[in-house]
């Protein structure tokens, strides 16, 4: 009987790798998205489905698309990335940063499948990273807020104290002292990524205490609707917000993530692909300025002067000298942050009034 | 640092603020009186929410979208009522259900609406009054939801306590075999109190969709029902009561907002948690106080007549 | 009234057996016009929803893995409710055993601690629980504040502390400031029980607390004493029992067991700690306890049946591709059918001539 049995099970397991893996060479490409939140979030989540969709239109029928939406950072990522690894997906792109262990506790147990991981650290032979040097856009932001506010205060809405968003509040200050070096920043965190309600009160305690350009790192255009109807400017995030705020948008920073998902179901295709951390910034295309809008001539080609210059690699928003807000010098004259400094950033520029949070 | 239009401005977005909180659990109120309770009720804001925006959208009519969103809430009460109220399910599983059931539909509903908006309800303007210092535009600077909110507050409170209607009500929360006896349809009665509780949910979500930030977002009430739910025990089924609970809630969510804006240092995650900890304390020193009241008596006992 | 709902006195077996029957029909029957009207194919839905993951070694497992979470809190919900008393915090109960577990777990990293490790951590898991579910028990005894909205806001309370936790002082100092602990040693994890899969040892500890709650509240004075202060309060009284001690016992037990559920997914599943560490377990078990009739065999399968829709709907996502939210209106439609299902079952509608009011 156990014979029989152990027949069976090797037949059957015969005709899997039969079916599965030599055929597959001639099928489409399988890739899937794993998304922390809904698609419909307008912000995080639905720029990466944007990203993903470009991908369908540009693969056409070489690639057959999937993706799982609102998938919990907790014990549900690991099932969710396991079942579309054993669906057959060949690529799989887990973006948010709490799908890390998951999504390398998977690869281990399918050494054939190329998983691609979003804002994390750590890699694997068959894991990548990758994320975006959103930082280089707030420094545009702040050389724009510098420039337009009158009242000399920027207002931030932050979600949660991780070192991308302490980065973000650093650059766009570097950017706002780089014109006027006593501008004001007022932080306030909503900890959390998405709630509407929450980042339009946060915007307006924002307005209501002076500031007058809003920034945010949260993820609807709440803000930016709260900003329109303050008559206050604001700097869109994520996708450009435009229709959100047509009076009061001056710019925004776009998330495309279509160059970077491209090149690398690409790379699958042609047998190229491997482990690699990829940090994207202006010059990738990753990171996207929606138009310049609702500022004066001069304020613009500075923006797009200071673009210019952080594509080509001439200005790095993280050159020294850097202070830390008591005063330490953190990078010498002519220096630069380290990409590793500025991945595990934990420490205020000099002339942010506050505390970051936790330190 | 504190001058009068900041003040003016702060009191401005705690009304607004608590304004979704005060709808959404003035009608839970209702429906919890007559006996029922429904905890289905994030689920018929985000409904509320999403067949309000859609339907405010296609028609460009606020008024049209907001008296859909009631429909909308109405509609998925109804679910609930026939489970709950006439086929006797248990009330707290179903509630969820018809959360699960809400959220999902709010979904599907709104999902081809992502990333566009409208223009919101507007604010009111009286000239001179919506100007004055502090006050202004707190009490005459709202858009029409703040104002309906107040306006069925007064009318539960009133009805509730000095009609027979509200007599009638409450008998059937209190004591539903008597009620019955004395011949009230208790489940046609619990069936519009709910109802009455969807419709008010529904224009919670309304208020957000439509007035608050007038877009459509999947999962935008971001747990605001739950909240709801919660102050409604926190008033001890006194419409009064809650007005307060809501607009405490409501200022401590604002206020937080404004003592991280003045960089104090304070963990974030301590000032975002202020709101339930100060409701907390809040209905302790209520309870303490003896001002408190126990549930109508026969909440969350579903009705099935003997003969 | 001419429709009238009876009860059925004596409900025969094969009639209660019939629940699940008419309960698998109605959603048949309900889902299947649900799936053709949003556009797919509802033969194809229900094999991936409920007939694909039973016939797979891993799913099966990892429906286990769903479930023991759902069946540890649906259980100790059961006590309270029970006892009619509301708790709905279990979620942050579960979060702060998670908390206080953990601190042990990261006080002896790398200390080549004991197999000691795991057992107190499991210790201190409940002990967390049941401290915190030990609040709204003492607000509702000493004030008289009600428990249902003091345990809700202690969810809101418990994960900002978690959040602030891992966000700062327990932050992993080799991982960059992002937010989570180390991972915990091994023996600071739960042991798999098979080699292949996440079928860890606290799906024993589950299916313990099922035995041993079937025979408290089914066999010991303890149980009954639960019983009667829930149904007939003032009988309790005097019949001796004393309200303030069910009050606390019955939120220490449900606390106990959320914070155990708690530190079993952070030592297992996830293997560290980390600012989301529950999908809403605390609200989905409050579903597993009712739907379960606060029986805890019953909450057992109703845990399973909640952990297949999960799976199942993740499924029909990555197979159908399926939107999230068909699989959210299923889930809702399925739990509608079940509840209605049941009660048809115990019911039945008369059809009576005439309106009668006594």
């Amino acid at each position: 009987m156990r014979k029989i049995l152990s027949m069976a099970v090797a037949i059957a397991a015969g005709l899997a790798l039969a079916g599965g893996a030599p055929a597959q060479a001639a099928e489409k490409l399988k890739a899937a998205w794993v998304y922390v939140g809904p698609v419909g979030d307008f912000g995080w989540s639905y720029q990466h489905d944007q990203g993903r969709k470009a991908v369908e239109a540009h693969f056409g029928d070489k690639v057959e698309t999937t993706f799982v939406e609102n998938v919990d950072e907790g014990p549900d990522a690991e099932r969710v990335i396991e079942q579309l690894a054993r669906a057959g997906n060949k690529l799989i792109f887990t973006t948010s940063f709490g799908f890390m262990e998951p999504t390398l506790k998977v690869a281990k147990r399918h050494p054939n499948v190329f998983f691609e991981h979003a804002t994390g650290f750590k890699r694997a032979k068959n894991v990548s990273t990758y994320n975006a040097k959103f930082h280089e856009g707030r420094y545009v932001l702040g050389q724009i807020a510098a420039k337009t506010s009158k009242t000399g205060t920027i207002g931030y809405i932050a979600s949660f104290p991780i070192p991308e968003v302490i980065a973000g509040i650093n650059s766009l200050m570097l950017g706002a002292q780089s014109i006027n070096p006593d501008m004001k920043i007022k932080i306030v965190w909503v900890n959390s990524w998405f709630d509407p309600a929450k980042e339009a009160d946060a915007a307006k305690a924002l307005i209501d205490q002076g500031a007058d350009v809003i920034s945010q790192h949260t993820d609807s255009p709440a803000a930016m609707q709260a900003a329109e109807g303050r008559d206050v400017m604001a700097f869109g995030q994520a996708s450009d917000m435009i229709k959100f705020g047509p009076d009061s948008q001056l710019t925004a920073i776009v998330d495309d993530w279509a160059p970077y998902y491209i090149e690398r179901v690409q790379a699958v295709l042609d047998g190229t692909w491997t482990s690699t951390d990829t940090w994207g910034g202006m010059k990738d295309g990753e990171v996207v300025m929606a138009p310049y809008t609702n500022m004066p001539d001069d304020v613009k080609k500075m923006a797009e002067t200071t673009q210019a210059a952080i594509t080509s690699g001439a200005l790095n928003p993280f050159k020294g000298p850097i202070y830390k807000q008591d005063g330490t010098l953190m990078v010498k004259e002519g220096e630069v942050l380290a990409d590793k400094d500025i991945l595990s950033m934990n420490w205020y520029v000099k002339g942010i009034d506050d505390k970051v949070p936790g330190q | 640092m504190l001058d009068a239009a900041i003040i003016g401005a702060v009191l401005a977005s705690i009304v607004a603020a608590a304004t979704t909180l005060l709808l959404a659990s003035l009608g839970e109120l209702v429906a919890e009186r007559a006996g029922t309770l429904n905890l289905g009720v994030e689920g018929m804001m985000i409904v509320g929410a999403a067949v309000g925006y859609v339907t405010a959208y296609g028609s460009g009519s606020l008024l049209l979208g907001t008296l859909a969103a009631v429909l909308a809430g109405m509609a998925l009460s109804l679910v609930f009522a026939v489970l709950a109220i006439w086929l006797a399910t248990n009330q707290v599983a179903s509630g969820l259900a018809t959360t699960i059931l809400g959220l999902g539909l709010a979904g599907l509903i709104g999902a081809s609406f992502v990333g566009t908006q409208l223009e919101g309800a507007p604010p009111l303007h009286i000239a001179g009054l919506t100007d004055l210092p502090i006050l202004g535009k707190a009490l005459f600077g709202q858009d029409a939801f703040v104002y309906v909110s107040l306006l069925l507050l007064a009318a539960v409170a009133y009805t509730l306590t000095r009609t027979r209607i509200g007599l009638v009500l409450r008998a059937v929360g209190e004591n539903h075999a008597a009620a019955h006896a004395l011949g009230h349809p208790v489940r046609g009665i619990r069936t519009l109190a709910v109802m009455f509780g969807g419709a008010c949910a529904g224009l919670a979500g309304a208020h957000l969709s439509l007035a608050y930030t007038p877009f459509w977002a999947a999962d935008m009430t971001a747990g605001r029902g739950w909240i709801a739910l919660a102050l409604v025990v926190f008033s001890a089924w006194r419409p009064l009561w809650l007005l307060a609970g809501a607009y405490l809630f409501g200022a401590v969510s604002i206020l937080q907002l404004h003592v991280q804006g003045f960089g104090l240092g304070i963990p974030s995650q301590l000032l975002s948690a202020l709101p339930y900890l100060a409701t907390i304390i809040a209905l302790v020193v209520i309870s303490a106080l003896k001002h408190g009241r126990g549930a109508p008596a026969s909440l969350g006992v579903p009705f099935v007549p003997d003969r | 009234m001419p429709l009238r709902l009876e009860r059925q006195e004596n409900i025969s077996p094969l009639r209660h057996a019939m629940a699940p029957v008419v309960a698998a029909l109605v959603t048949l029957v309900v889902g299947a016009v649900m799936f053709v009207v949003l556009g797919h194919d509802p033969v194809r839905a229900f094999t991936i929803y409920f007939i694909e993951p039973l016939g797979d070694a891993y799913t099966l497992q990892e429906l286990v893995v769903k479930a023991s979470p759902l069946l540890l809190i649906g259980i100790g919900l059961s006590f309270c409710y029970r006892a009619n008393r509301w708790n709905i915090g279990a979620e942050g109960q579960y979060v702060a055993g998670a908390v206080l577990g953990s601190w042990l777990a990261l006080a002896t990293h790398g200390m080549e601690a004991g197999p000691w490790v795991l057992p107190a951590m499991l210790v201190l898991g409940a002990l967390g629980g049941a401290l915190w579910g030990l609040i709204p028990a003492f607000l509702r005894v000493r004030f008289g504040a009600s428990e249902i909205l003091t345990s809700l806001m202690l969810v809101y309370v418990a994960q900002l502390g978690l959040d602030y936790l891992v966000r700062g002082p327990w932050r992993d100092p080799q991982g960059f400031n992002f937010p989570q602990s180390v991972t915990f040693d091994d023996v600071a994890l739960m042991p798999l029980l098979m080699e292949d899969g996440r079928l860890h040892g606290g799906i024993l500890i589950a299916l313990l607390a099922v035995i041993a709650a079937t025979f408290v509240l089914g066999r010991t004075l303890v149980g009954f004493s639960i019983e009667l202060a829930g149904s007939a309060p003032r009988a309790a009284a005097f019949a001796g029992f004393d309200e303030k001690r069910v009050t606390y016992g019955v939120f220490a037990v449900s606390g106990a067991l959320a914070g155990l559920a708690g530190i079993i997914e952070v030592a297992g599943p996830i293997g560290q700690l980390q600012p989301t560490i529950s999908p809403g377990y605390g609200f989905t078990a409050i579903i597993a306890a009712m739907l379960g009739r606060l029986h805890p065999v019953g909450i057992l399968v109703a845990s399973l049946v909640l952990a297949l829709t999960y799976i199942g709907g993740e499924a029909a996502q990555i197979s159908m591709r399926m939107p999230f939210d068909v699989t959210r209106v299923f889930q809702g439609t399925l739990l509608i059918a079940i509840l209605a299902a049941d009660i048809l079952v115990r019911y039945r509608i008369r059809r009576v001539e005439g309106t009668t009011h006594a």
